[in-house]
């Protein structure tokens, strides 16, 4: 189960020597089934997460294999419709499907996750349309879904603001009556997703007190993708990030980030301790990202390509698929289901992105309060004359001669 | 402080002589008492009351779950006001001092103040910031500022500021029932002043600035802490022969400059006064206002009275920093002999 051979693990022998909790191994081997290694496993992340990697059956497993692989698809397509000129930015989760498929899939449908601007398979899982998720990236506006209908919060672009959000959201929920009852359907979590670079962010630290001060029901997913832009994971963290928890008082596991069976296992194994009332924990999924931070970054300027490609080797889809062929007997006509699957959802977004209506200038305007405000009501009215008298023979607009 | 300034009298009512301090007190445990989802959190609000006393008796009254001491973290405290609202709650955060709000700046700014645009009005937030603001108490560094322009300058933030207890009493209970996130700015040299408080009056709507004193030779635009001051300034002048209009603006976003128009279109002559500091102050947003609605009435130059531009200096010079009734004359004076 312990692995020390991850590439961007030996910059210190804190991080060398942390166990990183496997279940799936990159040749797509079950540790967590292999008697051998279960009691070592049992004992890094005990037997409720261990129950409920056995308790996954093959039409899970290949559920968890399609949400990758549409996830993956679509951030292709999102990539491409960038480099066309139809999207600002994209920040593409290439490599980090497997911590976020098997984290959101841990989630309870009454939970509540909070993104940070990379986790589109987050999103997805939750029933998200990936349009909506576009048309923030494409500045029609900050995300068009339905928070309280996917449980999933806005994107928030400011590193490490929403783990606060997401503390304080629990506190709401204890305060509720929603966690303890022993009620699967009333017993609420809620996920704070953040990264390796945000782990130095104080708001971060903040929400770490708070969750452990009022024992709120968060799971902290930090997405350890070992690059913040261009400053590796290691020159911010001496000790491995999971190991930060002990110091606020509460559990911290490193999990094969790249491993969707661990990571489900392990984030649902800390979800129903959130549930039950017993606190946070953090769970640290050990990642990479294989792509550049955004489209407009080029890690070949931070990072040598050998390190990509050793981390090729490990690819979340890969073991999984491997894992599916060689112990479920899925074969090539499932993954080429899959695969049309995805191209026909990547050709439906293509289609949506390049439908999309232009926002109004109106838009702008609305909802910048709740209730009306004066000083916005009069800039709005203003504008709305200003833009009346262009039409009306006021300056030129768009290089057209005055009427 | 006259009578005048107020609430109508209602019927019946219990009328108490009060601090502003208890004003504060009074309208959180109404608006507790009214509404389940209404929270208060920040340092030391329980079991001491807060440093000021604001919270006095509440942890006891509604308990730690509704009463919360919270960690020393003010962008913790604000984060996850935001977090409770979005889960249905009505958050009151107290920031200790005003000098300990800039830890939580980026959630007030960035969070806080637009989560409802960002969601599309999806989600509200019926959040309230107290600071308690302004100097006179003669105190250490950072327990004495004023950062109002900051949080103005925020779209998405209301901000508004009592200058007496009347006031306090109405405005906190308005700024908890508020769909949007309210900046509520308590002058902490008047948090012991005291006035007749009648609970039943019907209360003045929170974002109506207010002629708290009027006159026809000057118009003079105060809030928080400089409104008392201006008030005294006016007795003075009166016993000079020069009646002073003093209106006590209240809210500083959304501003209602309406009565001060109404007043400057009479007197011909405006003088603002904020303890922050004149540069970019809310004083040079209301001249630019006036000068822009009520030019032809003018009959001499806008004057702003406020804080130097010096970082607020020791305790033992803040008398000379701080904008007193003498400068406030001294600008009449100059407005009335253009």
């Amino acid at each position: 189960m312990t692995s020390s051979t991850h590439p961007a693990s030996t910059g210190s022998s804190a991080t060398s020597s942390t166990a990183t909790v496997q279940m799936l191994t990159p040749d797509g081997e079950r540790l967590d089934l292999d008697e051998g290694r279960r009691a070592e496993l049992e004992q890094a992340v005990g037997a409720e997460a261990l129950a409920h990697a056995a308790a996954l059956s093959a039409d899970d497993l290949l559920g968890m294999y399609r949400d990758m692989a549409l996830a993956r698809r679509v951030d292709t397509e999102a990539t491409a419709l960038q480099r066309q000129g139809e999207l600002g930015l994209w920040a593409s989760l290439l490599g980090q499907e497997a911590a976020q498929v098997g984290s959101a899939r841990a989630a309870a449908p009454q939970d509540r996750l909070f993104p940070t601007y990379r986790e589109h398979a987050v999103a997805l899982v939750r029933g998200v349309d990936p349009a909506h998720v576009l048309s923030l990236f494409r500045g029609v506006d900050r995300g068009g879904w339905d928070a309280e209908a996917t449980g999933v919060s806005p994107y928030t672009l400011v590193i490490g603001s929403q783990t606060l959000h997401a503390t304080g959201y629990a506190m709401g929920v204890q305060r509720d009556g929603a966690v303890g009852t022993g009620d699967a359907a009333r017993d609420t979590a809620v996920l704070a997703y953040f990264g390796d670079g945000a782990s130095s962010q104080g708001d971060v630290h903040e929400a770490f007190v708070f969750a452990a001060t009022y024992q709120a029901p968060v799971v902290f997913v930090c997405q350890n993708n070992q690059w913040a832009i261009s400053v590796p994971s290691e020159r911010q963290a001496r000790v491995p990030i999971a190991r930060r928890a002990a110091g606020f008082g509460f559990p911290g596991v490193r999990v094969d980030g790249n491993d969707v069976v661990a990571c489900y296992a392990v984030v649902r194994a800390a979800a129903d301790r959130a549930r039950a009332g017993e606190g946070p924990t953090l769970v640290e999924a050990f990642t990479y990202r294989m792509g550049a931070h955004t489209t407009s970054d080029d890690p070949g300027r931070y990072r040598p390509s050998v390190e990509v490609e050793q981390w090729r080797d490990r690819d979340p889809l890969a073991r999984l698929e491997a894992h599916l062929r060689r112990h479920h007997g899925v074969g090539d006509d499932t993954f080429a289901e899959v695969a049309g699957e995805g191209d026909a959802m990547a050709a439906r977004l293509r289609r949506d992105v390049l439908g999309m209506r232009e926002p109004g200038h109106g838009e702008m305007f609305e909802h910048a309060y709740a209730a009306p405000h004066a000083h916005v009501e009069a800039d709005r009215r203003w504008y709305e004359e200003y833009v009346a008298g262009l039409e009306h023979g006021g300056p030129a607009a768009d290089g057209e001669e005055r009427a | 402080m006259t009578d005048d300034v107020h609430g109508t009298p209602g019927e019946g009512g219990t009328t108490q002589r009060v601090t502003l301090s208890r004003a504060i007190n009074l309208g959180l445990r109404a608006a507790m008492e009214k509404e389940p989802k209404v929270l208060v959190m920040g340092e030391d609000v329980g079991a001491l009351g807060g440093v000021f006393r604001v919270t006095e008796g509440l942890a006891k009254d509604f308990g730690d779950d509704r009463v919360l001491d919270t960690p020393l973290a003010e962008s913790g405290i604000v984060g996850t006001a935001v977090g409770l609202a979005l889960r249905g709650y009505r958050p009151v955060c107290e920031m200790q001092f005003d000098g300990f709000v800039f830890p939580a700046f980026d959630q007030i700014t960035t969070q806080l103040a637009k989560m409802t645009h960002r969601t599309r009005g999806a989600a509200s937030m019926p959040v309230v910031v107290r600071i308690p603001f302004g100097g006179g108490i003669g105190a250490v560094e950072h327990h004495s500022e004023s950062p109002e322009t900051y949080f103005a300058h925020t779209t998405g933030l209301r901000v508004v500021s009592p200058s007496n207890p009347v006031d306090a009493y109405w405005m906190i209970q308005q700024a908890v029932e508020s769909p949007d996130p309210v900046v509520f700015l308590e002058p902490k040299r008047h948090y012991w002043d005291k006035a007749e408080l009648d609970t039943a009056a019907t209360p003045y709507p929170l974002h109506r600035s207010r002629v708290v004193r009027p006159g026809t030779d000057v118009t003079v635009v105060a809030y928080g802490p400089t409104v008392p001051m201006a008030l005294r300034a006016a007795d003075v002048a009166a016993g000079e022969g020069r009646s002073l209009e003093v209106v006590d603006l209240r809210s500083l976003t959304p501003l209602d400059l309406g009565p001060v128009e109404e007043s400057v279109r009479r007197t011909g002559r405006l003088v603002v006064a904020h303890e922050a500091p004149t540069f970019l102050g809310l004083g040079a947003e209301v001249a630019a206002r006036v000068a822009e609605t009520c030019f032809f009435s003018l009959e001499a130059p806008v004057l702003r009275v406020g804080g130097l531009a010096v970082p607020y200096p020791v305790s033992r010079l803040e008398e000379e920093y701080l904008p007193d009734a003498d400068r406030l004359l001294d600008a009449v004076d100059r407005v009335l002999d253009t």
